[in-house]
């Protein structure tokens, strides 16, 4: 067991995927916090940087590449912390672009618990 | 929909043709497996299917559904670091003890081929070994092989396991399925093989893989199939297999379900 609980920030408009997102993550014994879009997301950053994020592409306001690409400008040099974009965009060119933006992970919706556990272990924060 | 008498048939069947441990109470698992089998050759009933299964016993029709239970889920990179392992460590220990051979990998009970492309993938970042390793793939479904050699994976099966990062690097989407692209499935050679037959045509290897695969089979099987492998195995070579399956003792413990053949303990057990 590693010494902290990691925590995970869910940014994704639907309230209804937040919530199924945030059941996935406690189930895998992490600390979850919501925000609604890329600019609230960027506030919590600000605030109290999450350990990872799992982040939906198109959302109102500032959407998930807009977002991610401020993230790493602001974090500098590739730190921060991981990023997992999660959409249903689902063709090989938009998972190429997210990464170049500089998430870590995709994951394709529709999604189950087995899929973020599997994301998570792949960006090295497995519960 | 099947007898308890039939479901024992079918779990009897399978224990002779291939060691697999198939509890006849689960109906639900053996209809589940066998009505597409009796749907595909145009059985009206799976009743039907298995009637005839026991009263004529034609071997194509006996083999699909053997083959059809055997069935097993596979995913990329399942055990986290093994791939990893073997081509950062095992597979250059190997290339080194051997200069100038060849480095021969056999995954056995292969499935759907995730296990034998994920080393494959991760061997094309390393040409220089790459070029020094044959893979062969083996499964006792002729219908996993031709899913395996096709490489075609559903959305499903692509995000597990797979890093999103080699999924855009070696796949394409020519519609709903992800392609695996045609450098890395031509790394792979492919087998139809029952592990409980004489395999020793095959030849031998420096690193066989057959994991998930032992919990499935009947106390014989396992004895069987533990048998065939080793007996592959060069000496000096390497078993992986999965979390909790248990090799002959003369092999040596490696960590994370690796074990080593040395080449005098291969002599003396022989």
């Amino acid at each position: 067991m590693s010494a902290a609980v990691k925590t995970c920030l869910v940014v994704d408009d639907s309230r209804v995927i937040r919530k199924i997102m945030r059941r996935i993550l406690e189930d895998l014994g992490f600390e979850v916090a919501e925000a609604g879009d890329g600019l609230e997301a960027l506030a919590w950053c600000r605030a109290a940087m999450p350990d990872v994020l799992l982040l939906d592409w198109r959302m109102p306001v500032m959407d998930g590449l807009d977002f991610v690409r401020r993230l790493r400008l602001e974090a500098g040099g590739g730190g921060g912390p991981k990023v997992i974009l999660c959409s249903v965009e689902n063709d090989l060119a938009n998972i190429r672009e997210a990464l170049d933006a500089g998430a870590d992970e995709y994951v394709m919706k529709p999604f189950d618990g087995d899929i973020v556990a599997a994301k998570l272990g792949l960006v090295g924060l497995a519960a | 929909m099947i007898t308890q008498a039939n479901r024992e048939w079918i779990a009897d069947l399978c224990a002779t043709r291939a060691g697999l441990k198939v509890d006849p109470d689960k109906a639900y698992l053996i209809e589940n497996r066998l009505a597409p089998v009796a749907r595909r050759d145009g059985f009206g009933s799976l009743a039907e299917f298995v009637e005839s299964l026991r009263q004529r016993g034609e071997e194509r029709l006996v083999w699909a559904a053997v083959e059809a239970m055997a069935v097993s889920d596979t995913t990329f990179f399942r055990e986290p670091g093994l791939i990893e392992r073997l081509v950062g460590e095992v597979l250059p220990r190997l290339a080194a003890a051997r200069p100038g051979a060849p480095i021969r990998i056999w995954s056995a009970a292969c499935g759907a081929g995730q296990e034998v492309y994920s080393l494959a993938m991760a061997l094309s970042e390393h040409p220089a070994l790459a070029a020094r390793t044959e893979l062969f793939a083996s499964d006792l479904s002729e219908r996993s092989l031709e899913k395996a050699q096709a490489g075609l994976y559903s959305q499903l099966e692509v995000q597990r396991g797979l890093p999103a990062r080699l999924l855009v690097r070696h796949f394409e989407k020519p519609g709903e399925m992800f392609a695996l692209s045609a450098p890395i499935r031509q790394m792979v050679r492919w087998r139809r093989v029952n592990l409980v037959e004489d395999m020793s045509q095959l030849g031998v290897f420096d690193l066989v893989l057959c994991r998930g695969l032992i919990p499935a089979l009947t106390e014989a099987g396992r004895a069987r199939v533990l048998g065939s492998l080793t007996a592959a195995l060069a000496p000096g070579g390497w078993l992986a297999l999965g979390a909790g399956e248990d090799p002959p003792g003369w092999l040596e413990p490696e960590g994370s379900g690796l074990f080593t053949a040395r080449a005098s303990a291969v002599r003396s057990a022989a």
